[in-house]
């Protein structure tokens, strides 16, 4: 059996910054300044080295988001499909938000972005982690009324 | 006779993420041939007699890319850069997450002949799934012996991890990439010197397009003569062609370098949607130039879409039909740059933003006379004056509109309306 190579061994402590970013915002929620002064700490890094590299990634958070971010994609690919903007409209009056906003019961973030690399299976919708491709109202209905328990 | 898939072959099998069919279809015979038969200074012969070019965009020679590495007893690294989010490409996406072995299979190969013990995957924020199964991946070529140490009996020893990317298109250009992750701001570095010589924690490394590496394994298994017989004579092998926006059937499809672009659109792509004639094409994805519908009989390959002004890119086709409207494409991809501008640099960061809002006026009917000539203006005042390609890339999109639809802009400016839309 060849031995096997360790897989969190590299170069420099801070190369660990990324991945020990999605792990504080998995568990605070976001990356709030008690988060980001964890990993500080943890990683031997200043304060202002964790907020430098986490404020420049869009997937990093420093203001809370709902349980279940919902993304659309609106890129000119998913524009020319057609149905993008129907998508992000459907689910603004579904739940009664905005692009950027929260549900009051917390629930749901809906947000607008650039490019999901699906533009072949568009209208995309990812829900947190996972990617949900050629939406239809339809299924956008039975994805959230499952998400939301109903 | 259709084109027999080579980097696709695998990724509509089921479970064609896993090892065990990865071998049953001939998987690592390669990397045992590399390791066996050849040495590191002929594989980097074989791979400079395939002319396999660089899938990620620019092109560059990758047997080239492999001599420069330094030859010696130092560390060096080889990185995967998989950050696909160039718009309207979406191949990097499907090799990752459905056939992650022959990229890993190439990785080994690449990292072999420079000398490399150590190699990184990076891959986009997004692509959560793709990091679970790289993951899973990287396990089992371990427990396979295909990572680890001695590799094979060989003597060789080679580590890959992963590294989650976290949402920054920057990131793709490569020494952004290697800031990233060193768990830095993905922001480019000067050039020179190149990755070659200082790359990742300043040593050596080589990096690689996803795409790329995946024509490694087939190029050692089948020879550089069988692999320069696919393709042009400057732009050799298979290509995946990303095709979006107006046509029958969206998807990957994968062709010979030089394959015609009409081919492309209307025999894979199942023509036109609603059969309504065809308007412009972008070729290579966002940051290409626009080409017109008299472009549509171009060969797809690296030399031909230079010489007409635009560039292969990623090989992701965006196809417009009549009904588009042309500010409204250079507003849309134009606002995809102003987001994704790292912010380094003046030109970029604030031209990109100034960009945009003209865009905007004009697209909404509130645009004054004099805005074309002012966004050329601007766009002068990005290309070029910028730390990374990305300035260059930016303007792309309204500078290759207005040269070929000036008439549009025109018409939104005096008429505050669409002339097509």
């Amino acid at each position: 059996m060849p031995e096997k190579p360790s897989r969190f061994r590299d170069p420099t402590k801070q190369s660990m910054l990324l991945t020990a970013l999605y792990i504080a915002q998995e568990q605070y929620g976001y990356l709030s300044e008690e988060a980001l002064k964890r990993t500080a700490a943890r990683l031997g890094l200043t304060l202002n080295e964790v907020y430098s590299t986490a404020s420049f990634y869009t997937m990093f958070r420093t203001e809370p988001v709902g349980k279940y971010l919902l993304q659309v994609c609106e890129g000119l690919s998913c524009f020319l499909a057609g149905g993008a903007e129907t998508l992000v409209d459907y689910i603004s009056r579904k739940l009664n938000i905005r692009p950027g906003q929260t549900t009051p019961d917390g629930l749901f973030t809906l947000q607008v972005v650039q490019c999901l690399a699906s533009c072949g299976t568009s209208p995309t919708l990812k829900v947190n982690d996972e990617l949900y491709e050629d939406m239809t109202p339809d299924k956008v209905d039975r994805l959230l009324d499952q998400l939301a328990g109903r | 006779m259709p084109f027999e898939r080579i980097l696709l072959r695998n990724v509509d099998v089921p479970n064609s993420e896993k090892i065990s069919t990865y071998l049953e279809r001939g998987g690592y015979q390669a990397l045992r041939k590399a390791l066996q038969e050849y040495t590191p200074e002929k594989l980097i012969e074989i791979v400079k007699a395939s002319k396999l070019r660089g899938r990620g965009g620019a092109g560059f020679p990758a047997g080239l890319k492999w001599g420069f590495m330094p030859k010696g007893d130092v560390t060096k690294y080889v990185c995967v850069n998989t950050d696909e989010g160039e718009p309207g490409t979406f191949k990097d996406r499907l090799l990752v997450e459905r056939d992650p072995h022959q990229v890993i299979e190439g990785t080994i190969i690449a990292a072999y002949a420079v000398g490399a013990h150590r190699a990184f995957v990076y891959i986009r924020g997004e692509f959560f799934m793709g990091v679970k199964r790289w993951i899973k991946a990287i396990a089992d070529a371990c427990d396979h012996g295909f990572l680890g140490k001695n590799i094979l009996g060989s003597g060789f020893d080679l580590d890959l991890s992963v590294h989650r990317g976290a949402g920054a298109y920057i990131c793709g250009e490569e020494t952004a990439m290697l800031n990233s992750l060193e768990g830095k701001r993905g922001e480019p570095r000067l050039k020179p010197p190149f990755p070659a010589q200082v790359g990742l924690y300043g040593q050596p490394t080589l990096v690689h397009n996803v795409e790329t590496l995946a024509n490694v394994p087939h190029i050692i298994l089948r020879g550089p003569e069988w692999y320069t017989s696919i393709g042009t004579e400057q732009s050799t092998g298979p290509k995946l062609f990303c095709v979006s926006g107006h046509v029958k059937r969206r998807g990957n499809y994968e062709l010979p370098l030089g394959t015609p672009l009409r081919e492309i659109i209307f025999a894979h792509a199942g023509g036109m949607r609603d059969d309504k004639p065809l308007k412009a094409v972008i070729p290579g994805g966002a940051s290409t130039p626009v080409l017109t519908k008299e472009y549509l009989d171009i060969t797809m390959d690296f030399e031909s879409l230079a010489k007409a002004g635009s560039m292969l890119g990623t090989g992701a086709i965006i196809v417009l039909d009549e009904s588009t409207c042309m500010v409204d494409v250079a507003r849309r991809l134009t606002k995809f740059f102003a987001h994704e501008s790292c912010g380094r640099c003046t030109p970029c960061r604030v031209g990109t933003q100034k960009l945009l809002e003209i865009l905007n006026r004009i697209e909404f009917g509130h645009g004054q006379e004099g805005d074309v000539d002012l966004l050329l203006s601007l766009c002068e005042g990005i290309a070029g004056r910028t730390f990374c390609p990305m300035g260059d890339a930016a303007v792309n999109p309204t500078l290759s509109t207005i040269k070929h639809f000036r008439d549009e802009y025109e018409y939104h400016i005096k008429h505050k309306r669409c002339l097509v839309a």
